[in-house]
């Protein structure tokens, strides 16, 4: 232990503790905007600077271990006047035009500066000029760029595959696509991370939002919406909805007020998702020798790209059952429509989603098999919906409890945990075991797939077949796993992947705020409205069923085949949405 | 009233005198993988406040350089090709316009860029940004980058610090496995971009890391990694051959070292003296080396195609690191008289304990690197009563190191600068009586930069001695190999940059007998560089790391500080005999100079991808 005096206060903290640690223990706040816990402690916006006695020059608090005896002072009239210059020096170089960007009110930036009171700047703007395309779903606009490295370590450290790096030098200095490449050329995932760990608006994805409201416009279109299991844990946090009131039926109001004719849930896709890919699953297990093992779940599309792009051999070795997404979209244009009583062309099909790779995947060509052009037509992100509700000036005590529309938005507990890590390998296992054996589990039986471990493995008994499934999310551990499996030293029946920490309640289109991880706090709710739910297998959701009697007989039906199954071998990794829909 | 006045600096004047200073040592510090153009933009720019402002090539004309250079540097402008043209265009025309040297100079310099570095300005036109490899180059710790074997040397100056020595030992094992030879020979290429520079001076590492030798007491190998079963011969137990097969064998491999004389070492036993290693201190080495399990054939000479062949079909793997030994002749009438010895055979001689007797005899050395030095300086020692050193060109020219030059003259020896040799005179028995040489110019620049020697219009003159030295360099001995197939380029073995020489049959090479004449260093460097090749090579990605952790540094202004400078035994006290000259730091110097690292490692752009590479 050291003991030592910030501001006046004397601090005993472990040997190695930061300073900015430190004196959080005691109640001092230190502004920080780069540093970013156990992944980017570099000391280089230097906004955390503070005054040790007897030294002359400013130490950061975030990379410097508190010593024995030290006098800190964090908000000295030296440390005011010196920080000041260095966020207007910061502000210098950065395009502040708050009014305009997605990050205002969310901005680490914006509320230094606002703190600090920053109203005149002594510097000339050099901002960088932004070039990208604009047309791809993760958009880094330079001129907004804080260089704080966040988005290079994150996309290094914990998805490992090292899109952003540094680029030029000099005073030139900044984050592009690794080797000057085209982020369109290479393996991006398209995940996110980098998005929601920006500390400013220079990532962010493509805003659709005007797409939709044209196709709002459009009195011909009928507009069906569907939202993702993880949109519901986190969409009331940036619009002033406390977490019991943000309810699954206050969204659907919003929904409803918008414009949207139809809201149903993805969560009656995801238990179709469940009905084909764990019939699948049986069905590769009773013909064991024509596959390669593991099966992989395949309905996170930045896994997807994952795959396709760094392990190509094993594209096959994917489920080929659709995302719930995709099979939503397929059937909303020829089952839902059919039911409704709509002209399937006339559907204009958006999906809320926690993610931006959905964005992508909804434009992928070959996924499309409903027969009127795509099958999604457009997706939201969360906060593109958060942004919605709030540029129509919906307040939450606007919004009361609505249902979904019939038949739709049935779901079973199974479906809504989707959006945690591990979810969707406990939903499938719960209905394989009634498929293989005609009986039901204790729906609880599978829990041990559950909680945040990045790599997650359990052993079951089905039906007399021991089954080894592992669970991991963040695509470093998907590689790590990926390796093992290649080299032999682990081996899995079947194994889900999420691309994003913690899966989707944790994606890359969630809401977020500087410094907060969220996934875990908001997996928990999905396993209390699992918990909650009168139906805890997506073989009894009688949506689904009905949709085999009337529709498509069986899993793996032809029908099924055509509309709910794909092949990723042949879907093209263009991030473009297409112009010409 | 007055006519003249006594010229005097004002307070200006000295200030800028003063920033002089502080930018040749800021340019001295330059980081590896800056961008060419930028640093054109910034030279230019000083260039051009020089100029006196007489003539528009250079009062204008550089301007206007500078303003074509920024517009291809700003990121937010679109550029094109014609640009680069009209940089070129109008350097050529300030180049043949201006003046004085301020303007063509300058111009010149931006000339040189634009063909030196083309790919670079069209990075910047075409993509607004650096080429790529720039940024690769960036290296985040000077020190490391700029050491051959990439030793880690702000880690274990910290580990110094912290009074660690054995584990700075073994952090430096983890590139070198000469720590000691290093520690009392390197030439310390390490210090040459410290960014201490920026504030007074290079850190003193070579010292520094003879301070954690000096105090490490018995440091053990690593352990021995799973054998593999595989076997590897290294023809040559020099530095590079041993430093091959000290990684090797820890990786697991069982690897043979085919010497031909009689003792390991190579160049450190048999051309190094032992004033400045001693036989014990390199020994240490050579020990911890065959700790590991190494075995040693020494008297084994792989000269014949039999023996080769033999080494061929027993082994999976060979590195050919037999360095370069051999005399080259110094190509004048009268080099094979009795008393004219090659400095490598004199050396290589002592290494096995014969010491030629110089009582009474007057020498002369010919030659300028530092076997001249080290010739000059055994001569002294065995006796000689006169040392001569006869330099075609000027001190300044030497290759030696300064040190080394000052060394020998502290000892009394001559420099006789400026002088070729041109004949040896010899008496009727053929013994050496006199160099005769002829006086030289220091003329135009060479390749090298150095002033090219030119005969003067002086006569020859005649340098009485009874014994000459020539150190004019080594060549490799080649013959049998080349004749075994192995290709040879320009005297020596040609193997890649991944030490690989044929990558079908496992043969790899490395050290002096590939790059000629070089550093220890740069053998143990290329002894690594095999080491990892070969283990690639025969299926295996073992890694070599180290179990130590680094203390992060304390907070600190780092004024400018004194350089701790090694101390040697002085001159008329060491002159005479073989112990060695240097004397380690004391504790307090130590400590003193360990606390002026900056810690790059930790600082700047070294905390941002954990400033080390903690395996290989």
């Amino acid at each position: 232990m050291v003991k030592l005096m910030i501001n006046g206060q004397e601090v005993t903290v472990k040997e190695g503790t930061s300073i900015m640690d430190a004196a959080e223990k005691v109640g001092i706040h230190i502004p920080h905007l780069c540093y970013l816990r156990g992944l980017n402690e570099i000391g280089a916006c230097r906004v955390c600077v503070v005054e040790i006695k007897g030294m002359k020059k400013l130490v950061t608090a975030c990379n410097t271990a508190c010593e024995e005896g030290m006098e800190i002072f964090t908000n000295s009239p030296r440390v005011r006047s010196l920080r000041r210059i260095n966020v207007e020096l910061i502000l210098s170089d950065h395009n502040a035009n708050c009014a305009s960007c997605i990050k205002s009110g969310n901005c680490t930036l914006q509320s230094i500066a606002n703190d600090m009171g920053i109203i005149t700047n002594d510097y000339n703007n050099i901002a960088e000029k932004a070039r990208w395309d604009l047309n791809i779903p993760l958009i880094r606009d330079a001129s907004k760029c804080v260089k704080c490295m966040r988005c290079v370590q994150i996309c290094e450290k914990v998805q490992d595959l090292g899109v952003w790096n540094l680029i030029g030098s000099g005073y030139r200095t900044t984050i592009g696509v690794r080797e000057n490449n085209n982020i369109n050329e290479i393996d991006c995932a398209l995940c996110g991370q980098c998005i929601t760990h920006c500390p400013v608006g220079a990532l962010r994805e493509r805003d659709d939002r005007l797409t939709f409201n044209d196709a709002i416009a459009d009195e011909d279109k009928v507009i069906i919406a569907q939202v993702a299991p993880a949109v519901r844990t986190a969409w009331g946090e940036q619009i002033g909805l406390k977490d019991k009131d943000a309810t699954m039926g206050k969204l659907v109001c919003a929904l409803k007020k918008i414009g949207v004719d139809y809201v149903f849930d993805t969560n009656y896709s995801a238990d179709m998702t469940i009905m084909e890919e764990g019939s699948e699953f049986l069905s590769r297990l009773s013909n064991r020798n024509r596959y390669k093992w593991p099966m992989y779940t395949s309905c996170c599309p930045g896994w997807v790209r994952f795959m396709k792009t760094q392990y190509p051999d094993m594209v096959d070795d994917l489920s080929t059952a659709k995302s719930p997404q995709q099979m939503f979209g397929a059937l909303s244009k020829t089952y839902i429509a059919e039911k409704l009583g709509v002209d399937p062309s006339k559907i204009y099909s958006v999906s809320i989603m926690p993610c931006t790779a959905k964005k992508y995947e909804r434009s992928v060509r070959e996924v499309n098999s409903a027969g009127y052009g795509s099958d999604v037509d457009l997706v939201l992100t969360t906060r593109e919906l958060d942004r919605f509700i709030r540029s129509d000036s919906i307040k939450p005590q606007d919004l009361i409890d609505m249902p979904f529309d019939d038949i739709f938005g049935e779901s079973s507990g199974a479906a809504v945990i989707f959006g945690a890590t591990g979810g969707v390998m406990e939903a499938a296992l719960r209905s394989a075991y009634f498929l293989a054996t005609g009986k039901n589990p204790d729906p609880d039986a599978f829990k041990n797939v559950r909680g945040m471990d990045g790599w997650k493995e359990a052993t079951f008994d089905l039906a007399g077949t021991e089954l080894k499934v592992a669970v991991v999310s963040g695509l470093g551990n998907a590689r790590r796993l990926v390796e093992a499996v290649r080299k032999g030293e682990v081996a899995y029946d079947f194994v889900e992947v999420m691309a994003c920490p913690g899966g989707c309640v944790g994606g890359g289109g969630q809401p977020f705020k500087d410094g907060e991880e969220k996934a875990e706090e908001r997996a928990k709710k999905l396993y209390g409205l699992d918990k909650i739910n009168d139906i805890r297998f997506s073989h009894e959701n009688p949506a689904v069923k009905l949709t085999y009697s009337e529709f498509l007989d069986n899993p793996l039906s032809h029908r099924a085949h055509e509309l709910l199954h794909t092949d990723l071998n042949s879907w093209n990794l263009d991030m473009r949405q297409d112009m010409e829909e | 009233m007055n006519r003249l006045y006594i010229k005097s600096r004002d307070t200006a004047q000295k200030t800028v005198e003063g920033l002089y200073k502080d930018l040749e040592r800021r340019i001295i510090a330059s980081p590896p993988g800056q961008c060419p153009v930028d640093l054109t933009a910034s030279f230019l720019r000083v260039c051009h406040s020089q100029s006196c402002g007489k003539c528009v090539p250079c009062r204008v004309g550089l301007g206007q350089l500078q303003h074509i250079i920024d517009k291809i540097l700003d990121m937010d402008q679109e550029n094109d090709m014609e640009d680069i043209r009209l940089l070129e265009r109008t350097a050529e025309a300030i180049s043949a316009m201006a003046d004085c040297a301020i303007g063509t100079e300058a111009a010149n310099m931006v000339l040189r860029g634009i063909r030196g570095f083309r790919e670079d300005f069209e990075s910047h036109v075409k993509y607004h940004t650096c080429a790529e490899y720039i940024r690769s180059n960036i290296q985040a710790v000077p020190c490391v980058a700029t050491c051959p074997a990439g030793v880690d040397v702000p880690g274990y100056t910290a580990l110094i610090k912290a009074g660690r020595y054995k584990d700075a030992v073994k952090l430096i094992r983890k590139d070198n496995p000469f720590p000691t030879v290093c520690a009392l020979i390197c030439e310390h290429p390490c210090e040459t971009r410290c960014r201490r520079n920026l504030i007074d001076a290079p850190i003193n590492i070579r010292g520094l890391k003879r301070f954690a030798v000096d105090n490490c007491g018995d440091v053990p190998v690593p352990e021995k990694m799973d054998d593999t079963g595989k076997k590897i011969a290294v023809i040559g137990g020099g530095p590079s051959g041993l430093s091959a097969a000290y990684f090797l064998s820890i990786m697991g491999h069982k690897v043979t070292v085919f010497e031909k004389r009689a003792q390991l070492g190579g160049m450190l036993r048999y051309g190094i003296p032992n004033y400045r290693l001693p036989r014990e201190r390199l020994q240490w080495d050579i020990d911890a080396v065959l700790s590991t399990g190494v075995e040693a054939k020494c008297n084994y000479d792989i000269s014949s195609p039999e023996s080769m062949a033999e080494v061929r079909d027993n082994y999976d793997a060979i590195y050919i690191s037999i360095g370069s030994h051999n005399a080259k002749s110094i190509g004048i009438p009268g080099e094979y008289a009795k008393g004219v010895i090659p400095a490598v055979e004199m050396l290589r001689g002592i290494g096995d304990d014969a010491m030629p007797d110089f009582a009474g005899k007057v020498v002369v050395v010919i030659g300028g690197g530092n076997v001249a030095m080290d010739v000059a300086r055994t001569a002294k020692r065995l006796g000689a009563t006169d040392v001569s050193i006869v330099y075609r060109r000027r001190r300044d020219d030497m290759t030696a190191l300064p040190d080394e030059i000052g060394g020998a003259i502290a000892e009394g020896c001559d420099l006789i600068q400026l002088k070729a040799p041109s004949r040896i005179e010899t008496d009727k028995h053929g013994e050496v009586k006199a160099l005769w040489v002829k006086p030289q110019l220091a003329g135009q620049a060479d390749e090298s930069g150095r002033p090219r020697p030119i005969d003067s219009s002086e006569p020859e003159q005649k340098i009485p001695c009874d014994i000459i030295i020539s150190a004019i360099g080594q060549a490799t001995d080649i013959r049998f190999f080349e004749e075994f197939g192995i290709p040879v380029f320009r005297g020596n073995i040609k193997a890649a940059r991944s030490s690989v020489v044929d990558t079908v049959s496992g043969i790899y090479a490395g050290g002096d007998c590939v790059t000629g004449p070089s550093t220890v260093i740069n053998a143990v460097a290329a002894g690594k560089v095999a080491a990892a090749n070969i283990d690639t090579y025969l299926g295996f990605k073992h890694e070599i790391e180290v179990d130590v952790d680094i203390p992060n540094p304390d907070p600190n202004d780092n004024p400018p500080c004194g350089r701790v400078e090694m101390k040697e035994r002085y001159a008329k006290q060491r002159g005479n005999d073989f112990d060695e000259i240097e004397q380690g730091m004391s504790l307090e110097e130590a400590m003193l100079e360990a606390s002026r690292c900056l810690r790059c490692d930790y600082h700047g752009f070294g905390s941002f991808r954990g400033g080390r590479d903690t395996k290989w």
